[in-house]
């Protein structure tokens, strides 16, 4: 279980503090998907950053099972906005990284994973062949031979078309099904956020803090054309729609 | 295959636009040489220059001091590539010895080989010591620069990505630094090889009693052009042979690059 707790993080920048953070206060499940929603400047990457421990120069308390988090690891797997794979290696080097894939039981498990972000036939190509899609799912399979507690994805689709993220999607939700891992998944795409979330955490920026979130009690597969998808979709967006407002001001965008 | 085919053609064509300047020059420097138009000692033809080739080779002196020019020219280049390779590796890592170390390799760095020859000679005599060393001089800072601004320029969110998956200081270095600086590495090696034949010819020039720079330097004093051409040819040859060596290897190793052949090839 994650648990985050009175979460402040101020950035200092020449025109003085900038809070990017204000009382967070959130609890995940093991297991859970949770998506969060907000305009650029929100905080929500930030907060991703620091529940990875890549950022540790904050307030409050970020603990995963009890356990305060001190800095990134494997149990915290990361997708980040780009694939950031390794040019010099192949998807199954990529995959395996810093393990070796004469371990017998790495390369089975790099194997399947293959399989299960439907690679096969690619274990030889290398990153520059790939197209967006496929070097993200190397990614996401490069975090999953770690057995993670939490997978943190970055608006992991953001650069991908509408029918590679679509397909992307689908890919991502057969995975957790199959791990059960729990999501923490940034995106400023309502339907993305709708469709695979289990709970929709809604963002406000200046300061950074929770609006609000809603649970989407829908059964998955989901279905975006189903009229209960709709309604639910422009709850979030009604949500979404008070938090664009005071937005619109000089600087905003940043 | 029509491809293939294409592609032969096309390459042999290449070959053709790249040898017309050289081939006509030849052409012309045998004319104007056969018609006795200039000085024959100063300037010999290519037909005379071609037989003292054939001579030297026959009589085996040209392979014996290419041999041992080879001989020197590796040595300098593996000591003063390899301490360039480690310093730039070293320096690279770390802010603080770059500030330790850098100020002075820079100052370093640009002292022509003519002005320490001497000071090396002085010191070490004229034996094998110090033209290793010379040799070894040049070749150290091709690979000192280029593998230090490789180190430098590993793409800083890759760092991010070896944290997150929990890289030792170790694998850090060798999976990620070292391979991502592999490029630039190469570039240094190429630049140092090159450099260390430059090395070679003055240490060679300076003082010795083998090796193709002592050959270019006895036939100055006999005034034997053709023999000094001769070794001037055969300097550009090796010079060249080992560079396509290198590229060969490049190529091979950094296949993964997007960028290994420039536009238009």
């Amino acid at each position: 279980m994650l648990e985050i707790e009175g979460l402040n993080k101020t950035f200092a920048s020449p025109s003085g503090d900038v809070v990017a953070l204000h009382q967070i206060r959130l609890q995940v499940e093991k297991g859970q998907f949770v998506t969060f929603i907000g305009p650029s400047g929100c905080g929500k990457s930030t907060l991703l950053k620091i529940v990875a421990g890549l950022d540790t120069a904050y307030q409050g308390s970020v603990k995963l099972n009890g356990k305060a988090i001190a800095g990134p690891g494997v149990e915290k797997g990361f997708i980040f906005q780009e694939p950031r794979l390794f040019p010099w290696l192949n998807v199954e080097r990529n995959i395996a990284a810093n393990r070796s894939l004469r371990d017998k039981e790495v390369c089975k498990q790099v194997d399947e994973l293959i399989e299960l972000v439907r690679l096969k036939g690619f274990e030889k190509a290398y990153p520059r062949e790939l197209s967006g899609g496929m070097a993200q799912r190397v990614a996401i399979a490069r975090a999953l031979l770690r057995r993670p507690e939490v997978l943190l994805l970055d608006e992991p689709f953001g650069a991908l078309d509408a029918f590679t993220r679509t397909h992307m999607q689908e890919v991502l939700l057969d995975i957790w099904e199959n791990n059960k891992t729990t999501m923490l998944f940034v995106t400023h795409d309502l339907d993305e956020a709708v469709f695979l979330g289990q709970r929709v955490v809604i963002m406000n920026p200046r300061p950074g803090h929770i609006r609000n979130v809603i649970g989407i009690d829908l059964p998955y597969p989901r279905k975006r054309s189903g009229s209960s998808f709709q309604e639910l979709r422009s709850r979030v967006l009604s949500e979404f729609e008070k938090v664009e407002t005071p937005a619109i001001e000089i600087g905003a965008g940043i | 295959m029509q491809g293939a085919n294409n592609r032969w053609s096309l390459r042999a064509l290449h070959l053709f636009v790249g040898a017309l300047l050289p081939l006509s020059i030849l052409a012309v420097w045998q004319y104007v040489t056969a018609a006795g138009m200039v000085n024959a000692i100063l300037i010999p033809s290519p037909k005379s220059i071609a037989a003292e080739f054939g001579a030297m080779i026959s009589s085996g002196e040209l392979q014996r001091n290419l041999g041992i020019s080879a001989w020197r020219a590796m040595l300098g280049f593996l000591l003063g590539g390899g301490l360039g390779l480690a310093a730039g590796l070293w320096v690279g890592f770390s802010i603080r010895t770059e500030r330790l170390l850098d100020p002075s390799l820079q100052l370093l760095r640009t002292l022509p080989h003519l002005a320490v020859a001497p000071l090396f000679i002085l010191w070490f005599g004229f034996g094998e010591m110090s033209k290793v060393l010379l040799i070894a001089k040049g070749a150290f800072f091709p690979l000192y620069v280029n593998t230090f601004l490789g180190v430098r320029s590993v793409d800083r969110n890759l760092f991010d990505v070896a944290k997150v998956l929990e890289f030792t200081r170790w694998q850090t270095i060798t999976k990620l630094i070292i391979p991502a600086s592999l490029p630039s590495i190469f570039l240094g090696i190429r630049l140092s090889i090159g450099i260390s034949w430059l090395g070679l010819v003055v240490a060679e020039l300076m003082g010795s009693s083998s090796g193709i720079g002592y050959i270019i330097n006895d036939a100055r004093s006999f005034s034997l052009t053709s023999v000094i051409f001769v070794g001037i040819i055969v300097f550009a040859l090796v010079g060249k042979i080992t560079d396509s060596i290198v590229k060969l290897l490049e190529r091979r190793l950094l296949r993964w690059q997007n960028n290994l052949k420039g536009a238009g090839s």
